[in-house]
């Protein structure tokens, strides 16, 4: 099996963020690493070629620094990386996104298309479905389990609420991958040497830019929520306070 | 024609999910902002019942999408049906909620239709004419008031806890119903799903408790669950937890809140030594009263608690439990 990873670098999740001039994203100066649900996209693409042979290439778009995730990608055992290499790549909306990728790979054949289920950062949980549609092929979403059958694959989607669901698709077909469909892998010290050698394509913007529009929705302004609720701090004795927390549940909040 | 605003419901297991209320309660809030008409539309195969539901609400009209190939759902059946309906209706803004469901087709659908989704919404701003809808970036830690730059229909999803699902205005009579068959070919539909299933036995749908006592590392050892346990019954709540409980194994992990877990928006939520990561918080801020015991003064679980008490559980919450029994005994 050919499949392709995307893959994302996103902020570190306890790194402090800074708005930009324009408060419409943040500054540049923070510690990156991959979003989390991509790790595991990788991981089981890497799974899945152990199991059935074939190949894995890992994308990502975002200036220089992003190469970094397809690094640890091919030091992990991906075979070989594409990297769409723009800054401008950053502020592209989810369908942009997509169409950028599919312009990057449209003289590939992969039979499957890997994602994490949504960014650590934009959080749109679309780009992967939106790839599906605009190179026509059946997708499943949040996904837990792949296993090969005659007709193509059967996944394990999750759905809300503990219940899961099994689903038979043909192939080609774009997965949106859940964190925690796996244990994940560390890079060893051969992988990360013999990764240096691996091919990693770089892409500009001027070979995709005739695929892409301008983006059909615009960040407005970004900015740090504002604290909506006044809290009462409930103080004393702990025998005082559990009294006072139960007059507030029976008589404000109304559930006792 | 003038502008309409539509909400697609869902429905599962032959009820409406709830979180439909809310955005219907936020299509009647958008409605009256913005002098658009508010419609609803129920997608399936025999849903004309939740239609009705539906019409019994304040809203001028309410459509039944039907197709045999509806049902069981699929991406590429819903994706068809919708974008059949909305192209003969055209609709200036259709809201869903957020679920998994709505997420697993809405992205395909907007492509289609050469449109855009701004998704996990939790709120919108009206400035003059300029519609913006805001939703959480980086895991909560910012928010953005994103717009449309494209025409219309706009796809909006909103976050579970977004609007309040009891506040849905009734009408003043039943709103027409109407059913719409849509055409689904054969050969559109190429995923085969198979039946539901709940992994664990137990499994408990947490997004419909009203109560919820919720443990984080502070509750420190398995065997001091029970001292939660005992709240949350005292109460008639459920058990829930953050994520590291439920890594550890001490609690299922269907009872996870957070990002990874499930959304929550209770009456009542009640955090027992949370600290409030960024991840656990995105599952649980839209609770209607926030009540955080915890010893650690600077946790920001307080930043979104109503009533706040620092200090230490173990100490709190047995007499807690002893006045909530109290009180319930007296009625």
């Amino acid at each position: 099996m050919k499949i392709l990873v995307c893959m994302k670098q996103v902020p570190q999740k306890d790194a402090p963020l800074k708005l930009n001039e324009s408060g419409t994203w943040i500054r540049e100066d923070v510690s990156y690493e991959v979003n989390e649900p991509d790790a595991y996209a990788l991981e089981e693409a890497l799974r899945q070629k152990e199991k059935h042979g074939g190949e894995v290439v890992v994308i990502t778009s975002g200036p220089a620094r992003a190469q970094q995730v397809l690094r640890e990608a091919l030091a992990k055992g991906a075979d070989r990386a594409i990297h769409l290499e723009d800054a401008a790549f950053v502020g592209l909306d989810a369908l942009n996104t997509a169409r950028a990728f599919a312009a990057a790979i449209k003289d590939e054949q992969f039979d499957l298309i890997f994602t994490g289920l949504q960014s650590d950062d934009y959080g749109y949980a679309q780009t992967g479905v939106v790839l599906a549609e605009l190179l026509g092929w059946p997708h499943a979403t949040i996904i837990m389990q792949i296993e090969k059958n005659e007709g193509g694959i059967r996944v394990k989607r999750e759905l809300e609420a503990g219940f899961f669901q099994f689903v038979d698709m043909p192939l080609p077909a774009v997965l949106t991958i859940q964190s925690g469909i796996n244990k994940l892998r560390y890079a060893t010290l051969i992988g990360i040497k013999q990764a240096k050698n691996k091919p990693l394509r770089k892409v500009s913007m001027s070979e995709v830019q005739s695929a892409l529009s301008a983006n059909l929705q615009t960040i407005e302004r970004l900015y740090v929520p504002q604290k909506t609720k006044q809290t009462q701090f409930l103080e004393g004795p702990a025998s005082e306070v559990a009294k006072k927390l139960v007059d507030k549940l029976r008589n404000e909040v109304r559930v006792l | 024609m003038a502008d309409t605003i539509l909400v697609v419901v869902e429905q599962r297991e032959g009820k409406l999910n709830r979180v439909s209320w809310e955005t219907l309660a936020g299509g009647q809030a958008l409605a009256a902002d913005t002098g658009w008409a508010l419609e609803a539309a129920v997608v399936g195969s025999g849903v004309a019942g939740f239609a009705a539901e539906i019409a019994a609400k304040k809203i001028s009209k309410v459509y039944a999408v039907e197709s045999p190939k509806l049902e069981p759902y699929t991406p590429d059946a819903f994706s068809a049906a919708l974008k059949q309906f909305l192209e003969s209706r055209q609709p200036k803004l259709v809201l869903m909620p957020h679920t998994y469901q709505v997420r697993d087709f809405v992205p395909k659908l907007a492509t289609a239709m050469g449109r855009t989704a701004i998704s996990d919404c939790i709120g919108y701003k009206k400035d003059g004419a300029k519609l913006v809808f805001t939703r959480q970036m980086f895991q909560g830690k910012l928010a953005a008031d994103v717009s449309f730059a494209c025409d219309a229909p706009w796809f909006v999803t909103f976050q579970n806890g977004a609007f309040r699902g009891d506040k849905v205005e009734a009408g003043a009579s039943a709103a027409s119903v109407e059913t719409v068959n849509v055409q689904i070919a054969d050969g559109v539909v190429r995923n085969k799903p198979q039946e539901v299933f709940k992994e664990a036995k137990q499994a408990v749908d947490l997004t419909q408790a009203e109560i919820i006592v919720s443990i984080g590392r502070g509750i420190k050892e398995q065997k001091n669950i029970e001292l939660a346990k005992q709240l949350a019954e005292a109460l008639g709540g459920e058990i829930a937890a953050s994520r590291p409980i439920c890594d550890s194994g001490w609690l299922p992990m269907d009872r996870q809140i957070g990002s990874s877990g499930q959304t929550v928006a209770p009456k009542l939520y009640l955090a027992l030594g949370i600290s409030g990561a960024i991840q656990h918080i995105v599952g649980m801020k839209g609770s209607r009263t926030i009540v955080a015991i915890n010893k650690d003064s600077e946790a920001p679980i307080f930043e979104i608690a109503d009533y706040a008490v620092v200090g230490n559980l173990f100490d709190i919450v047995p007499p807690l439990t002893e006045e909530v029994k109290k009180a319930k005994a007296v009625g």
